[in-house]
């Protein structure tokens, strides 16, 4: 008789503190070592990491009002813009929003040194944050001009809301053209002379649930060092399976999450600012999903190791940047994580842009948070669309 | 004239280009070679010090052939603090100073063989190699 449990029953052993939680890392070998039936027996959740640039991240901010009332029609925080076309004294501060003023790519490559990303690291980590606001004014909201200082702690909500994080896989991008561009997966050499790859591979979350078995709204995470939530799916969710020459499913890939948290809790460890020369600024967060092993085919997917984990090579010189279909092939997270891989026949170095060190230390601050009784399942109200669906991405014209 | 200390950086394009031998005979100044190296991506790396008149004509000279010319920095350290081990710099570093150790996935520098090309001070998404000048 194969195991099957409840998200109760595991909670229940939670809370007794006799779950049995192993890091995605760590499941692989315990299966290897006596197969997924044993396994599955054993063990309740397997938990899993990322730490990576989010592009798609930002926190909702409310400042607390002035005397006199004030609306807040445009809002800066270290001269970095956020928006204020909500209500009064709401704003929402992008990752990727560049400080007034900044040389952008007009002193190509431009260093891009500070953003919204590093606005959010700065109010994470306790400093002040100089903020200034403008307003038309009317009779409820008579103020027109306010310039302070805020910290978190002064400021009445911070929540974290990041509208496409966690990409399932992503590409291994190189560079096709003779000049060495800049790009959000790093500088790329000419001549296909790096290749550049990101995910944390066996540890990535949704490479270990590819058909959203047990991911849905209201899944409990660690988000930036705190404790978030699966809010929906991300944007441009669209789950499916990369196919191999044969035409069968390689690796998941294309879903998305949209999470969401209380930045009060988190940490400038697990939400740091960060820069892409040429390219702009970001936030790099550390995203860890516990998977609860409801049954063997969801162990089956989280045991998946980097072997057997695929990512499609991509040319970033003219393929990605021109939308047009190339096939340069796929490498394993294994080979990548070599250091080298073979495109056209050539050897190519490999560098990451996500942290695996990092993934790895998420993975198992999860592990202990479940395993001390701290941090309990949370059952999806819904789980989201998986590869079944269909969903496919539209394009403008 | 005090000798200057730079770092000049070449593209595998570049790299085969006689240039202390165009300095020298077209600009009429002093090289003296401290450390120069190829990777094997044919990318090179040349600390020298250079004398003479001419001395800017010369750098715009190097420019102009698709050198990037810098003057050479004391020390580049690594903020262990921000460093978060993405990995990123190790495709970039010339002399393998940055490298990722296996099956750790941790970056390592080791400041010996860092030739204090700077590269790793522009590529770091974080910020961590910062440089003593």
């Amino acid at each position: 008789m194969s195991v099957e449990r409840t998200y109760k029953e595991i909670n229940e052993r939670i809370k007794a503190g006799k779950a049995v939680v192993l890091t995605a890392e760590e499941v692989i070998g315990k299966v290897r070592e006596q197969g997924i039936s044993r396994t599955a027996k054993e063990v309740d959740v397997v938990t899993t990491g990322t730490f990576s640039p989010m592009c798609s991240s930002g926190v909702f901010l409310n400042f607390g009002h002035t005397k006199p009332r004030m609306r807040m029609s445009k809002v800066w925080l270290n001269n970095v813009s956020a928006y204020a076309g909500i209500a009064a004294v709401d704003a929402f501060l992008g990752a990727t929003e560049l400080p007034e003023q900044d040389p952008a790519n007009s002193d190509y490559p431009g260093e891009f040194r500070y953003g919204g990303g590093h606005v959010i690291e700065d109010l994470v980590a306790g400093k002040a944050v100089n903020l200034k606001a403008t307003s038309y004014g009317t009779d409820c909201y008579p103020r027109t001009e306010l310039e302070t200082t805020i910290t978190l702690e002064k400021i009445n909500e911070a929540i974290l809301f990041n509208p496409r994080n966690a990409y399932q896989n992503y590409n291994c991008a190189v560079n096709l053209t003779e000049r060495t561009i800049y790009t959000y997966m790093g500088a790329l050499k000419p001549n296909l002379g790096n290749a550049s790859y990101s995910t944390s591979g066996q540890l990535s979350p949704l490479l270990k649930d590819p058909y959203f078995k047990t991911i849905g709204i209201g899944t409990r995470i660690f988000l930036g060092g705190g404790i978030g939530y699966v809010a929906w799916n991300g944007t441009q969710h669209f789950p499916g399976f990369m196919k191999d020459k044969e035409g069968k499913d390689l690796t998941a890939s294309g879903g998305t999450l949209a999470v969401i948290g209380d930045l009060k809790q988190m940490s400038s460890r697990w939400l740091v600012g960060t820069s892409y020369l040429g390219y702009g600024a970001t936030l790099t967060v550390g995203i860890g999903l516990p998977i609860p092993i409801l049954n063997e085919e969801i162990l089956e997917y989280a045991a998946k190791s980097d072997e057997e984990l695929y990512a499609p090579i991509v040319d970033y010189g003219d393929a990605y940047p021109n939308l047009k279909s190339m096939d340069l092939g796929y490498a394993s997270y294994a080979q990548l994580k070599t250091g080298s891989i073979k495109v056209r026949g050539q050897e190519v170095p490999t560098s990451p842009v996500s942290s695996y060190v990092r993934a790895r230390e998420i993975a198992a601050t999860l592990k202990n948070w479940i395993q001390k009784g701290e941090f309990l399942l949370g059952e999806p109200s819904q789980l989201l669309p998986g590869p079944e669906q269909g969903l496919k991405g539209k394009s403008l014209t | 004239m005090a000798p200057e200390k730079i770092v000049l950086r070449f593209s595998a394009e570049t790299v085969k280009q006689p240039i202390i031998y165009s300095l020298a005979k077209e600009y009429d100044l002093v090289a003296n070679i401290l450390k120069a190296s190829i990777n094997p991506h044919q990318e090179g790396t040349m600390v020298l010090e250079l004398t003479g008149e001419r001395y800017e004509e010369g750098i715009r000279f190097l420019k102009q052939q698709g050198i990037t010319v810098h003057p050479l920095a004391q020390e580049v350290r690594r903020n262990e603090e921000k460093c978060t081990h993405c990995g990123n710099c190790t495709a970039h570093c010339p002399t393998r100073a940055l490298s990722i150790e296996r099956p750790s996935m941790e970056v390592k520098f080791n400041e010996d063989e860092c030739i204090l090309c700077l590269m790793c001070v522009k590529i770091c998404p974080v910020h961590a190699m910062e440089v003593k000048i």
